[in-house]
């Protein structure tokens, strides 16, 4: 039996300090009980000779200087794993609140993980077909890769992150999937559209949620993205399933870091964000990946919303640093009834290299989607341009760009979101787009391939 | 050797008692796993010490020793191809003793104990040597011969010297000095915190070809020379620095993955060993030494991997071999500082980052140069740094892309406008410099062609004129310009499309052999004289844009080496028949 302390000192916001403890270590799990018999999660944060500085995973509500009491358990946070998580609804703790059983644990992980070795990473090359024409066209999605979509509020995103772990599949395997779903401080109607969506499909079976709405104690969700992420490991690389984690939203998880941080008074970095958010965030999106070994895979969709859809702001910023690209969701896109509204020149998969391509895709993927992006900046530029000048201000071939710009994003880009287009098609769309402009523009694209593909399609 | 207790544990920070005979950046090992720290201030008898190991799990109590040692590298055979965690540890070792995962407290020699190497003498018993002189050698690779030297702090007459296969820590040679017999192994240790001395540097000025156009042509570096190349997320830091180690004419090529993503490493670790250097034709990985510290790993260790990297380098360069080096990022390594300085609580400076940052920075990159060795010979050896800069925002008017800017010749401004065109490799034409420029302009002329700083200067002046023709057509358009002027927009096009567009992807274009820029100049630079004197005689602008031809110029940087020149003669030719053809017609 653990040695219970009755010397709780303080308790300001998510800190508590207890004093007079013995024999407790860093990271060290702790239990409050209440005087109703209660008991509440904590963690030590800093142990300092006798005095141990706790953060609370719950509300503060209810604990008494006097009467309540503090136990550490002689470990980290756990969480007990197992297949039978599959189909199951778990709080941001890892408790069930789905009214169904206890899981009995096959093994119980830290829920902190262990850095993966570099050495020991398998290169994610995999393509993901999404049946997203701007994801799979242009920012090609592969196994093992983490790629978040940075939205704002009032977009789509929740559609088009649905979109994606529905319709996500590898051509021409049928290996075990399973979808890892973490909702943190989202609201109940968005996290209810997920859930729908995955007993439409019948995903439901196949998926494991820990869900943290926007009423429950923010601080819970520091643990959130940890525990899905633990449940992932363990079916990935354990049970050798691919598994989809879909992490939202980020930004509600990063303020909660936030709050941590400015009770302990820590000197802050941009925005009030604590100056290792870094490294914090790239702890959670590190995790996914693929290892030698094992034949799974862990494929990370992280959703955050950036405020006044601001890109430079400190979530999506270093969110792009770690990460392996980034979907953009664009308002003027949405305004215009383009759905999804994907921007696609700041979008990027920075490992579609080496998942397109002959064999894996088709052999004028890379060159077709090098000059699509390119076609459609300038195609911007020039409509921009027409914009301030009017259209007889452009030459005849900036009419041309300004023409495919239009065409690009209307039947490119829109698909809305039950299309479910297969990488073939969303190819032939591309090459029909192409053929507005005349074949010398197209310097990106290698002649064998115009020869076989220019203006056939 | 001193022994504590800890007192206090916040994160990687460690505060230890009883630690009064310890010195400043001693290593030390923390609590019966036995983690690997450093001691980084001493109050009285108790240290803080930063530990390179996750900390969860310590308490009170737990043992600290010392180990009376600064952090220091091992160096000798067996160091290229390694890939190593921020404190020199191999990973590929870690990996088949704690599996995929990075455990704690794992001890492993960096150098391989129980290889042998052949050891070949070159100095014979009975000569004097100094510190720096090379006493053998050992060919670790196919290409790289391993020059074993007399370590720092030891001169005197060779006593014994053995040829022969031997493991690194074999003693090769006796060296009868003034404090009496010295034992010399292959292998040696070097403080990371400390530079390497040399006899002299010398002010650069050869350039190290990297066989990227925008770099060799536009913004060269020089060897010893150092460069920055600061962008955004997604503007391509990454490839330009992968395509940098690849190319770059460098003997030895040191990279520094500090604390960016594990999937780019393991990219590196596939790729390399497949990538013919087109030098030598043995693979890239045998001139590669690797360090990884992802941001997933200790934050600690990835403060110390810039200078576990460099110390690797600098030895390499005592060689007399040119080193290049690359870190990417050195805001990670920055950010890893803060975060140390705030749990020490010392007062923060500029966002938050220690007031020493510039000081450290400056430190670190000023290790770079062009020098002549320590050592009888005068060998010259030379080492390049080029250093990542992820600026927050892109915005490079925070403290580590200034504290960077104040040090660095060479600044390579990574634009995202231009990322969003895929026009890669991204460096912003306008506000980008090399400030050796002038150094090395004979030494491009001498080697590649006479009129090639003409050439460079040419297309720069193109490059400004269409920028400033921009602003003219965003306000009125094309149609107001005259036709010389919509030429040079046409030139300045084909500059940025046809030749400083290159693609790291496609198997020619990512390295262009100095010639081959040089005729690709001459052709885009061709066609605008040509055009323009045709324009000059009453050719029409528009039958001048749309000539077939410039098709053939934008296709000219896909030609294989051994067709360059045929391929040359033919468009150039095709270019003047043409364009003499479009002048006749409007004779009629």
């Amino acid at each position: 039996m653990p040695k219970e302390y009755r010397t709780i000192q303080e308790v300001a916001g998510p800190l508590m300090l207890v004093t007079g403890v013995e024999d407790v270590t860093y990271d060290e799990l702790g239990e409050i009980e209440l005087a109703n018999g209660e008991t509440r999660r904590c963690k030590v944060l800093e142990i300092d000779g006798n005095n141990a500085l706790v953060q609370l995973f719950e509300p503060a509500a209810g604990i008494n200087l006097s009467n309540s009491k503090v136990r550490f358990l002689g470990r980290s946070m756990e969480l007990g794993v197992s297949e039978d998580m599959l189909s199951r609804v778990f709080d941001g703790l890892g408790r069930p609140i789905d009214d169904g059983p206890e899981i009995l644990p096959e093994a119980r992980k830290d829920i902190n993980g262990l850095a993966m070795n570099p050495a020991a990473r398998v290169y994610p090359e995999e393509f993901i077909q999404t049946g997203v024409s701007a994801i799979d066209g242009l920012n090609t999605l592969v196994r093992g890769q983490k790629l978040p979509i940075f939205s704002g509020s009032g977009l789509p995103h929740a559609d088009l992150g649905a979109q994606i772990a529905r319709q996500a599949k590898v051509r021409g395997t049928s290996e075990p999937f399973a979808v890892v779903f973490a909702a943190m401080g989202i609201t109940f109607e968005e996290s209810n559209f997920f859930i729908e969506s995955f007993r439409e499909t019948g995903a439901i079976d196949r998926t494991v949620m820990f869900v943290n709405l926007a009423n429950d104690p923010a601080i819970e969700r520091i643990s959130t993205p940890r525990m899905a992420l633990t449940a992932a490991e363990f079916l990935a690389f354990e049970k050798n399933m691919h598994v989809l984690v879909i992490l939202t939203d980020i930004t509600n998880y990063a303020d909660a870091l936030r709050e941590v941080s400015a009770a302990r008074k820590e000197v802050p970095g941009r925005r009030g964000y604590p100056g290792y958010l870094y490294t914090d965030l790239a702890t959670i999106y590190e995790r996914a990946g693929r290892q030698q070994g094992s034949n799974g895979s862990i494929t990370l969709i992280p959703i955050l919303s950036m405020p006044e859809d601001d890109k430079t702001h400190p979530i999506p910023d270093l969110t792009g640093y770690i990460t392996e690209g980034q979907i953009i969701l664009s308002r003027d896109l949405y305004r215009k009834g383009v759905a999804p509204p994907i921007d696609v020149l700041p979008s990027l998969s920075r490992l579609k290299d080496k998942g397109i391509g002959k064999g894996k895709t088709r052999a004028d993927h890379a060159n077709t989607m090098n000059q699509l992006f390119a076609a459609y900046a300038r195609g911007k530029d020039a409509k921009e341009l027409m914009v301030v000048l009017g259209e007889a201000a452009l030459t005849d071939i900036d009419k041309l760009y300004a023409k495919f710009a239009d065409a690009f994003e209307n039947e490119y880009v829109s698909q809305g979101y039950t299309a479910n287009r297969d990488i073939e098609e969303t190819l032939a769309i591309g090459w029909r787009l192409l053929s507005i402009l005349p074949r010398s523009e197209l310097k990106r694209i290698k002649d064998e391939f115009l020869d076989e593909y220019y203006g056939k399609v | 050797m001193s022994k504590g207790t800890i007192k206090k544990v916040a994160g990687p920070l460690v505060i230890a008692e009883g630690m009064r005979d310890a010195n400043m950046f001693d290593v030390v090992r923390v609590s019966e796993q036995r983690l690997i720290g450093e001691i980084i201030e001493i109050h009285g008898d108790e240290a803080s010490v930063q530990v390179y190991e996750e900390t969860s799990g310590l308490g009170p109590g737990e043992p600290v020793e010392s180990t009376g040692m600064q952090m220091s590298v091992e160096l000798g055979p067996g160091l290229i191809t390694s890939i190593y965690d921020g404190i020199q540890r191999p990973l590929d070792e870690i990996m088949k003793i704690s599996g995929n995962n990075l455990q704690r407290g794992v001890e492993v020699p960096a150098l391989k104990r129980d290889i042998t190497w052949e050891f070949v003498p070159v100095k014979a018993i009975g000569d004097s040597v100094v510190a720096g002189d090379i006493l053998g050698t050992v060919q670790e690779t196919e290409i790289i011969e391993h020059r074993v030297m007399v370590p720092h702090g030891i001169e005197g007459k060779i006593k014994q010297i053995h040829k022969g296969d031997m493991t690194v820590e074999e003693v090769v040679a006796v060296i009868e000095t003034a404090e009496g017999d010295k034992d010399v192994t292959m292998m040696q240790r070097w403080p990371v915190r400390v530079g390497r001395p040399y006899k002299q540097k010398l002010s650069p000025d050869v350039p190290l070809v990297t066989g990227q156009r925008v770099i060799d042509a536009l913004f060269p570096i020089a060897k010893g020379g150092v460069a920055a190349v600061p962008g955004p997320f997604g503007s391509g830091k990454t490839v330009v620095q992968h395509q940098l180690a690849k190319w770059a004419e460098a003997d030895i090529v040191v990279y520094i993955g500090c604390g960016e993503r594990g999937n780019e490493m393991t990219d590196v670790l596939n790729e390399f060993p497949e990538l013919i250097d087109p030098k030598t034709g043995r693979s890239l990985m045998e001139r590669t030494v690797l360090i990884a510290n992802t941001s997933d790993m200790p934050v600690a260790a990835r403060e110390a991997s810039i200078y576990t990297g460099i110390t690797i380098a600098e030895y390499f360069r005592d060689m007399g071999y040119s080193v290049a080096l690359m870190a990417d990022s050195t805001s990670r390594w920055a950010e890893a500082l803060r975060e140390m300085s705030g749990r020490l609580e010392e007062m923060p400076g500029e966002e938050g980052y220690p007031a020493y940052l510039s000081s450290r920075l400056a430190g670190f990159y000023e290790r770079a140069g062009r020098v002549i060795t320590l050592s009888g010979d005068d060998r010259q050896g030379s080492l390049s740094v080029i250093g990542a800069v992820s600026p927050p925002g892109g915005d490079i008017s925070e403290p580590v892309s200034q504290a960077t800017l104040r040090i660095v010749k060479v600044f390579w401004r990574l634009d995202s406008a231009l990322a969003y065109s895929r026009h890669f490799p991204a460096i912003n034409w306008l506000n980008s410099y090399s400030l050796y420029e002038s150094n090395m302009g004979p030494w491009f002329n001498e080697n590649v062609e006479s009129d090639w700083m003409e050439l460079r200067a040419q297309m720069m002046r193109l490059l400004q004129d269409e920028a400033e023709l921009q602003e003219i057509v965003q306000l009125v358009g094309m149609d107001a310009l005259s036709a010389p002027d919509r030429l040079k927009l046409e030139a300045a096009r084909s500059i940025r499309e046809d030749f400083l567009h290159q693609d790291a992807f496609h198997e020619v274009d990512t390295y262009t052999p100095l010639e081959k820029q040089y005729l690709l100049m001459q052709l885009v630079l061709n066609y605008y004289e040509l055009a323009g004197e045709a324009l000059s005689k009453g050719t029409a602008i528009d039958d001048l844009v749309k000539l077939e031809v410039r098709e053939q110029i934008g296709r000219f940087k896909y030609v294989p080496s051994d067709q360059v020149k045929a391929e040359y003669d033919k468009i150039l030719k095709t270019l003047e028949v043409d364009i003499n053809n479009l002048s006749k017609k409007e004779d009629f």
